[in-house]
């Protein structure tokens, strides 16, 4: 892309490209002179030695007129003379361009089918789920892990526990919009009264906890928690609250980690990939992940 | 017998001197010097600004710890890598990066569009120990970053980098330090990471 400041650096460069190569040309000419009898050098070394002034072998010269040559033919086809952009128009932008055009016209009708097609539908289609699975494995898998069953503070996307929602739409626009949980810090309980509250959330699911400490627990609970998860701790997925009855932790079950969680708080994001995948590949992702759970509970 | 040309040159080393430096500097002069002067390659792309005291020294913490050995941030213009990694990179998006970092290895995945791409809470797990999130990879574990920033003079990085044409005012240089109080290492490169490549957002 020349785009100067001025019309000077693309003479410039033009001018001192074409001198060059006949300074080069000149130069050899001058070097394979072949006159008649070669002449032997003045200098004298170690008392009788003395150098041959030979021209360049033919064969070596020859080579060297061939590069001058490419030179024209690459200067006249590619871009390189200062602005000049060649006979052909040729730029690595313009190749991109084509490549992506082609790519486009190959698969975009493939895209465009399925994306004018249900979730649920993209869902069942063994080619969709195999084009789904590529897309999750480059995008996805960094966070969510490669088996999709994620790891500590990233959910596991293959169980029937979604923290957003697991109808299509809630799928997609988890993957479309992102996602950002904010669990405020709760540390105005104390280190006591997070212990209290954890062990509650703890019998919730059926964990062991002290009994005493889930009687307190409970009621702190119901001040400072159930705005978010729910009276009954069943949490809301329009908030991305977790239902803290199940089996499923997302930090884990651990009563340090459930302590953690409350005087620190959790801030849990998901970024945005709409802009960056756009709509087909976002319709095919959701069908996939959508698919994942799915397949899970048939199996079960 | 008359001298020859290149015996002239082989016997008077001042002239082999100016002409070798004439003949090697051809290549710099076409095609480097011009690129100074190029709008492409001079101005930064809307969007881009200078490094803020944080991500300055989260870049500087980039570079100790070698990162530019196994990542590269330069997207080339195919669609192999704009699918994986987003619009290829543009010369205007580094006017402010001295030296910049594209690299030439890819033992990890190329960086320069990483900002926006994973949480902080990502960043931070994966740096401190990658396999905690991603189980095959070889990544080494950086597990020293969640330390206070400390002996950098952010102020006298920015005045050399002004220097290098970096437009920082006075009160930013001044205010610097104080950006940086309470800061680790670890918030100072995710931050750094985080804004990689995020002034060109178009999907591919």
């Amino acid at each position: 892309m020349a785009d100067f400041e001025n019309g000077f650096w693309s003479i410039y460069i033009a001018v001192i490209t074409v001198v060059s190569i006949v300074a080069c040309a000149v130069l050899l000419k001058m070097n394979s002179k072949r006159p008649g009898a070669v002449e032997l050098g003045e200098h004298v070394w170690d008392e009788s030695l003395r150098e041959w002034n030979n021209p360049l072998p033919r064969w070596w010269s020859g080579l060297f007129y061939i590069t001058l040559v490419f030179a024209v033919v690459y200067l006249v086809v590619y871009p390189g003379l200062g602005a000049f952009q060649g006979q052909f128009g040729w730029s690595s932008k313009v190749q991109y361009e084509a490549e992506m055009d082609k790519a486009k016209a190959e698969y975009g009708p493939i895209f465009t089918r399925y994306q004018g097609q249900d979730v649920k539908l993209v869902a069942a289609d063994p080619e969709a789920r195999a084009m789904g699975e590529r897309l999750f494995l480059t995008y996805c898998a960094q966070c969510h892990g490669a088996d999709a069953r994620g790891a500590k503070g990233f959910p596991n996307l293959t169980d029937q526990d979604w923290l957003y929602g697991g109808a299509p739409d809630h799928v997609k626009a988890s993957i479309a919009e992102g996602r950002n949980g904010v669990m405020p810090p709760m540390a105005h309980l104390g280190a006591e009264g997070a212990k209290d509250v954890a062990h509650y959330v703890r019998s919730l699911s059926g964990l062991t906890a002290d009994n005493a400490r889930v009687a307190r627990g409970k009621d702190m609970f119901q001040a400072n928690c159930a705005a978010c998860h729910g009276p009954d701790g069943k949490g809301n997925i329009a908030i991305g609250a977790p239902n803290l009855t199940d089996k499923v932790w997302l930090y884990g079950s651990a009563e340090a980690t459930i302590i953690e969680g409350v005087m620190k708080g959790r801030n849990n994001k998901m970024p945005a990939h709409k802009e960056f995948l756009g709509d087909d590949k976002v319709h095919l992702l959701a069908a996939y992940v959508y698919g994942l759970s799915m397949s899970q509970s048939a199996a079960k | 017998m008359a001298q020859s040309g290149h015996e002239f040159i082989e016997r008077n080393v001042a002239w082999l001197i100016v002409l070798c430096i004439l003949v090697v500097s051809v290549g710099g002069l076409v095609e480097i010097v011009p690129l100074f002067f190029q709008k492409s390659t001079t101005q930064p792309v809307t969007g881009v600004k200078p490094y803020e005291p944080v991500r300055l020294v989260g870049r500087d913490i980039y570079l100790r710890e070698g990162c530019y050995n196994c990542h590269s941030q330069m997207i080339r213009p195919f669609r192999a890598e704009t699918e994986r990694y987003g619009h290829y990179s543009v010369a205007g998006e580094f006017v402010y990066d001295h030296p910049f970092q594209w690299g030439s290895k890819r033992t990890g995945p190329d960086l320069a569009r990483v900002g926006g791409r994973y949480s902080d809470d990502w960043h931070r797990i994966h740096l401190l120990n990658p396999r905690d999130v991603v189980p095959e990879s070889n990544m080494p574990a950086y597990r020293w970053l969640d330390r206070p920033v400390g002996g950098v003079d952010v102020r006298a990085r920015m005045r050399a980098l002004k220097l290098a044409g970096v437009p920082y005012s006075d009160q930013d240089i001044e205010a610097a330090p104080k950006a940086l109080e309470g800061v680790t290492e670890l918030d100072a490169l995710v931050a750094y990471l985080q804004g990689l490549g995020t002034a060109i957002k178009t999907v591919r």
